[in-house]
């Protein structure tokens, strides 16, 4: 039998499928060094706190040891280690990602504005840097072992003979 | 030649590849110049045979006839107790701590390098109390 075609094009509908939140690997749960494997804090360790609505998990540094804010990091970019930290004494309910939008300008697209100098970065916003702040405290105060803060502190590094395949985390 | 160990009938070795790599076996009979008959029964290596390129000779030698049976070469093994000579050898703790190294996590690696670094520093401090200074 001849394929049968219709006479006219027919565009496929293409179904959308709905974006589901990656499922949280096995091995991570809250307070788990997690090490980060792109971005700006490549190489670094950090402590994981939940996962988020949309998927994305929700890092600290804490910032104090290695300049990691409150960050989301999506799971395929983060390698999960064995060790884990107490976060229990930390309160990070209140962060969604909601927290992290952008704060939207009402900036009207004209030709004046366009040739204006460029607006000033906005400040970090106090209420984030408190926010932080308590985040932090409730689990740096839990890490006693100064081993723990070194580890912490550290960026992960591949030397010769380190074959990330053959490690293990 | 002060300590040669040959391939001989008896000759304890380790397999240190294939599928039966990480365990130690008897030679019990040589076969050709590339292969020889292995048995541990002991240590769960059936009978078989086993190219020589897989294999490394311990200083280890037991008392068994060619092609004895495998209860004998148990009975051989355990008499002699080379799980025991073997695991306080140079090489059995070379190899204990092969496989150590090789199962450390990321945290004990770097507790590791912390620590040899602490004891890097404590040995140039000596070292420079005995170099002359230049």
């Amino acid at each position: 039998m001849v394929k049968w075609y219709p006479t006219e094009d027919v565009q496929k509908v293409r179904v959308k499928r709905a974006n589901k939140p990656s499922k949280l690997r096995g091995r991570i749960s809250p307070g788990q060094v997690l090490i980060l494997l792109a971005g700006k804090h490549q190489g670094k360790r950090v402590i994981f706190l939940k996962q988020l609505e949309g998927g994305l998990l929700l890092v600290t540094g804490p910032y104090k040891f290695n300049g990691v804010p409150l960050k989301r990091v999506p799971q395929a970019y983060t390698v999960p280690t064995s060790t884990k930290v107490d976060v229990s004494g930390s309160d990070f309910s209140k962060i969604n990602d909601a927290y992290f939008a952008k704060e939207k300008e009402n900036a009207k697209k004209t030709e004046e504005a366009f040739f204006a100098p460029k607006k000033e970065k906005k400040p970090f916003s106090d209420a984030k840097k408190a926010m932080q702040k308590s985040v932090d405290a409730g689990i740096a105060g839990k890490i006693t072992d100064p081993i723990v803060k070194k580890y912490l502190k550290t960026k992960f590094r591949l030397r010769n003979g380190m074959f990330p395949h053959t490690l293990k985390f | 030649m002060a300590q040669a160990r040959f391939v001989e009938i008896g000759r304890v070795v380790y397999a240190n590849f294939g599928p039966e790599s990480g365990k130690l076996c008897v030679i019990v009979d040589v076969i050709d110049a590339k292969r020889a008959l292995v048995d541990g029964p002991t240590t769960g290596v059936i009978r078989q045979q086993m190219p020589f390129s897989r294999i490394s000779l311990t200083e280890f030698v037991l008392p068994i006839k060619r092609n004895q049976k495998s209860a004998n070469v148990a009975k051989s093994f355990d008499e002699h107790e080379i799980i025991k000579k073997w695991n306080a050898s140079h090489a059995g703790k070379h190899v204990a701590s092969a496989l150590r190294r090789a199962s450390l996590t990321d945290f004990e690696r770097f507790k590791l390098m912390v620590a040899q670094k602490k004891k890097s520093l404590l040995v140039k401090k000596e070292m420079k109390k005995i170099k002359p200074k230049h």
